[in-house]
């Protein structure tokens, strides 16, 4: 326990423990910060490879590119598109919550929040959005630690919850029309050159679907910890990200991006629409078009919705294709789920670390989390999704009915 | 105008969005039809074979076109790359 080492200056922490009585200064003040840091990080570790399949799902499913290929350049792109843009790292907080009340305890509880949220979808296989459990767990953690107020209500639903709601429908329209006319275009192409063209033009479009991602949503995490290092003091309010955040978070998106989140990209490549090549190309066009666009606008925009409208109206623009709108369904659930869940456990987060109060708290949290995820990777195991068994017949549920003896020989 | 949904970036979004997301992949198949129109020089045997993956047909007005047509494609590509670096 060390006292405050920057008693002049606003230390919100010092603030923070200011208000509750009984604990003079400000304890533990750098070692949390690494630990937000770190967190932040594996957030966005788990932000890369929930995500994998919205750039890649339908180039795995048609064949476009091999499993293992396809993460590999998605996480080199998402690399890349990092270091494209800098300049909406910020914006996720600031403009969702009142920065001069979020402590460091705040941060990391909403961190807790979107990485818990991220593990128990992936398990289920559910692509829910990456960019909802991040805000939905800092907004759950800052209405616990201040009230309401803290929150820019306006805010949140202008520039979230109404985007979110317009994003997939529009991208779904989108890449319907796309399917539609791809179709109709190259009817009189034999269908063997035809998927043969398209493949070739699916790992373009594809490509630029992970581009997009890594500028989107590495950008996230980057705001959130140039967020705890402001909360912190280290930074003065209005600093831009440093360097070595930047190129931290570009690294651990990418990296989770490599590692592949195989349930999530069956989901979307087999459970979701019987996918074609043409379809494929349609798809992430409309993905990447749709995300490119919104963020210049300025809305956080979950590329996981738009990728899974895109495919839903791929499927829709194609006559005769399967969609399984039971799967469709299921989804949609968990959308709705996203923020409110995340923010339920952020709030959780918040008040365990409040009761027991100071760094102990947040190690309190760190433990708990650390279980939970050691849970859920755990119970994955048993129906283990790999690249090997990820193009397997979908037959109604994330695991692949047989288990598949592949899976020890590669 | 609206406080909740910016309208016009919801008008842009669409319109541009149908052109880049929906047009480009179009004109791939544009390209991709051209591509495979059957040649002067008659090759009966690969045309129009089920499950024939050979994507070009040897017609050559039909492979400048295609060229067009990706070249089109590719500076679509080309633009949204330039759309990320340049503040998005």
């Amino acid at each position: 326990m060390t006292d405050c080492q920057r008693p002049g200056q606003l230390c919100r922490q010092c603030l923070d423990r200011a208000g509750s009585a009984g604990e003079p200064g400000c304890v533990g003040n750098d070692f949390l910060l690494v630990l937000v840091v770190v967190t932040a990080l594996a957030f966005d570790f788990t932000n890369g490879f929930h995500d994998t399949g919205n750039a890649m799902a339908t180039s795995i499913a048609t064949g476009a590119l091999g499993p293992r290929v396809a993460v590999a350049l998605s996480g080199l792109l998402n690399l890349v598109g990092a270091f494209l843009s800098l300049s909406v790292a910020a914006t996720i907080a600031s403009g969702l919550v009142d920065t001069n009340l979020v402590t460091l305890t705040v941060v990391f509880a909403g961190l807790a929040g979107g990485i818990t949220w991220n593990l128990l979808t992936w398990f289920l296989g559910i692509p829910s959005s990456s960019s909802h459990a991040l805000i939905g767990g800092v907004v759950g953690a800052t209405l616990a630690a201040a009230g309401g107020h803290a929150v820019k209500w306006h805010g949140l639903f202008q520039k979230v919850i109404i985007p979110a709601g317009l994003s997939p429908v529009i991208a779904g329209l989108i890449a319907a029309i796309g399917t539609y006319l791809v179709y109709l275009i190259s009817r009189r192409v034999s269908e063997g050159a035809r998927g043969h063209g398209f493949r070739i033009g699916q790992i373009g479009s594809a490509s630029m679907v992970s581009l997009a991602h890594g500028t989107n949503d590495a950008q996230k995490t980057m705001g959130v910890i140039t967020l705890a290092l402001i909360a912190n003091g280290t930074l003065h309010s209005g600093a831009k990200a440093p360097f070595w955040v930047i190129l931290s978070c570009a690294l651990a998106i990418s990296i989770g991006t490599y590692t592949g989140g195989w349930r999530v990209i069956r989901t979307l490549g087999k459970g979701l629409v019987e996918i074609e090549a043409p379809q494929g190309m349609a798809a992430e066009s409309s993905s990447a078009a749709v995300i490119l666009l919104s963020s210049h606008f300025g809305y956080s925009l979950s590329t996981t919705h738009v990728a899974t409208g895109s495919i839903l109206g791929t499927g829709v623009g194609k006559k005769g294709a399967t969609v399984r709108w039971s799967v469709a369904g299921r989804m949609a659930t968990a959308w709705l789920l996203t923020l409110p869940a995340a923010g339920a456990v952020g709030a959780a987060g918040y008040g365990l670390a409040h009761v027991v109060g100071g760094t102990a708290g947040v190690l309190v949290d760190l433990a708990i989390l650390l279980a939970v995820a050691g849970l859920i990777y755990a119970k994955s195991r048993a129906t283990a999704v790999s690249h090997s068994n990820v193009n397997s017949e979908w037959t109604g549920s994330v695991a692949p009915s047989a288990p598949v003896k592949e899976v020890a020989a590669v | 105008m609206n406080s909740w949904i910016n309208l016009h970036a919801l008008w842009e979004i669409v319109v541009v969005g149908l052109l880049a997301g929906a047009g480009l992949p179009a004109l791939f198949a544009v390209g991709l039809r051209a591509l495979s129109l059957p040649g002067s020089r008659g090759q009966a045997g690969n045309g129009g074979q089920v499950g024939e993956e050979r994507i070009v047909g040897g017609s050559v007005p039909g492979m400048v076109a295609a060229g067009l047509c990706f070249a089109v494609v590719l500076a679509g590509l080309g633009w949204g790359i330039y759309y990320i670096v340049a503040g998005s």
